[in-house]
């Protein structure tokens, strides 16, 4: 697959909102996964309407890679600034692929709290799982060769782009 | 010489000391400790990485506070941790240094974290680790004689970030018994390397180490002298056991010529702030006013050791031994 059958950022974007906007609680929280699912998070919360709060996570405490990889170079704050105990919560991610990231946001949330409910948003989900978990809104689906990373950057307006570079080793998002 | 730290792939494997630590790497624990000081404010004040680890605390010479934060930090990274205060068993039944590490090994150690009135102990351990075929197993110095606390010093350094931001528009003077003090010295190597724009050593000249200019800071004898227009003051503590070397003449003499007090802090900038690494003597080094006023960060430094002592330990933890 090449950049040019790689999905428009903004569109996708979009059409994540659109299927969101009727569907997710209207307090519901929105909690970014660094820093693809970040930016994301904050674009949906002004695009969805009602009384999105929107958090920030950084699971590289909580990966299952770190005994064999290590800690990453650059680690963010999570920054979550209100009550996840009873919270209806929804995690966001730019590419949804083994699942490990999730996992991992997971189990760092239930140290904040026991949330009422959680879902999942990502703007892209590539397959490939390795754990039992499903993402509850999609902005798209596509499959791409294993030896290839999607990568959403942030360019300086604000707007998303996505495009495609090695992956470095295996496993990943 | 080769730095035993830094392993092959250029990854931090021990901290024994802060001299000649590259200000990347200084840079990336400070950086690292900053998600960690949140995690205190949790619910679940304990995160996963280190789960599975045993980090043993030895203490060869007595200290509460390093010890306990530590401890603290090595338990929120959720490592077993074993304290061992030395200094009153094996060695004084004879046992050397290195027959108590081999045996601690024996127990499947991961992580040593070092105190030791000998400078240099912290040194030995992490040669002999590798020397034996067991580099995976990573040294953390607690303060080791008169030579370093590395991480007192990356602490101090994280506090003056915290506040001041930039190290290259700062002048920081540490004030007191920097002879003895592997505090100061810690401090005044991490603080040059991060390119601080000047670093002061304050004190009588019986308390400063001869050619302590070589170290790259300006000698002051004169305490007002010394602080005017200082963005950072640092106290040492006075260790009263250098009174009976006849080094000063009193404890009142000296708060006199070198105690901190609200009057001589007007001398450094109007947002100064003051540190000292504990345990304080009020009325010695420090007045009870300032140690208590609004210029003190004493306290947030020891929050912040905690996290700074986490970020340490997660990153040695997770560097691959080499080949």
């Amino acid at each position: 697959m090449t950049d040019t059958a790689l999905p428009n950022a903004e569109v996708t974007l979009s059409r994540l909102a659109d299927k969101m906007r009727d569907a997710v609680a209207f307090d519901a929280k929105l909690i970014g996964i660094h820093s693809g699912g970040a930016w994301i998070a904050e674009r949906l919360a002004g695009m969805l309407g009602g009384e999105h709060q929107v958090g920030f996570i950084d699971v590289s405490f909580y990966r299952d890679d770190y005994a064999k990889k290590g800690l990453r170079a650059k680690v963010a704050t999570t920054t979550l600034p209100f009550e996840i105990g009873g919270s209806r919560v929804v995690l966001v991610d730019d590419v949804l692929y083994t699942g490990r990231s999730v996992r991992a946001a997971i189990n760092e949330l239930f140290d904040y709290g026991r949330p009422e409910a959680i879902e999942l948003a990502v703007l892209i989900d590539r397959g490939g799982r390795e754990l039992p978990i499903e993402p509850t809104y999609v902005g798209a689906r596509l499959t791409v060769a294993r030896d290839l990373s999607i990568v959403l950057q942030r360019q300086p307006d604000g707007s998303l782009e996505l495009s495609v570079e090695p992956a470095e080793g295996t496993g990943g998002a | 010489m080769r730095n035993p730290q830094i392993n092959g792939a250029g990854e931090l494997q021990h901290l024994l000391t802060l001299e000649g630590l590259p200000p990347e790497v200084i840079g990336r624990i400070l950086d690292t400790a900053v998600p960690f000081v949140s995690i205190a404010e949790r619910d679940v004040k304990k995160v996963p990485l280190l789960r599975g680890k045993t980090v043993f605390n030895l203490f060869f010479e007595s200290s509460t506070r390093t010890r306990t934060t530590f401890e603290i930090a090595a338990k929120r990274l959720s490592a077993d941790v074993i304290n061992l205060n030395i200094g009153v068993s094996s060695t004084s039944k004879g046992e050397t240094l290195l027959d108590t590490i081999d045996n601690l090994v024996a127990m499947n150690a991961d992580v040593f974290v070092v105190r030791h009135a000998q400078s240099g102990a912290p040194h030995l351990i992490a040669q002999h680790l590798s020397a034996t075929g067991r580099a995976h197993i990573h040294v953390i110095n607690a303060g080791d004689g008169r030579h370093g606390h590395p991480t007192q010093g990356l602490l101090d350094l994280f506090t003056i970030r915290h506040y001041k931001r930039e190290f290259s528009a700062l002048t920081v003077a540490i004030v007191g018994d920097v002879l003895h003090s592997r505090v100061a010295r810690s401090l005044i190597h991490g603080l040059t390397t991060l390119g601080t724009a000047e670093v002061r050593v304050v004190g009588p000249q019986t308390l400063l180490p001869t050619a302590v200019e070589s170290m790259g800071v300006h000698v002051f004898h004169d305490m007002r002298e010394g602080l005017a227009g200082c963005d950072v003051v640092v106290m040492l503590r006075l260790q009263s056991e250098r009174m009976k070397g006849a080094l000063l003449p009193s404890a009142g003499e000296y708060f006199k010529h070198y105690g901190l007090t609200v009057d001589k802090l007007k001398l450094a900038k109007p947002d100064a702030i003051v540190m000292h690494p504990g345990p304080m003597n009020r009325g010695v080094e420090i007045d009870s006013a300032v140690a208590d006023g609004k210029h003190s960060v004493i306290l947030p430094q020891v929050t912040f050791g905690i996290a700074v002592r986490m970020a340490v330990m997660s990153i040695l933890a997770g560097s691959q031994a080499p080949a």
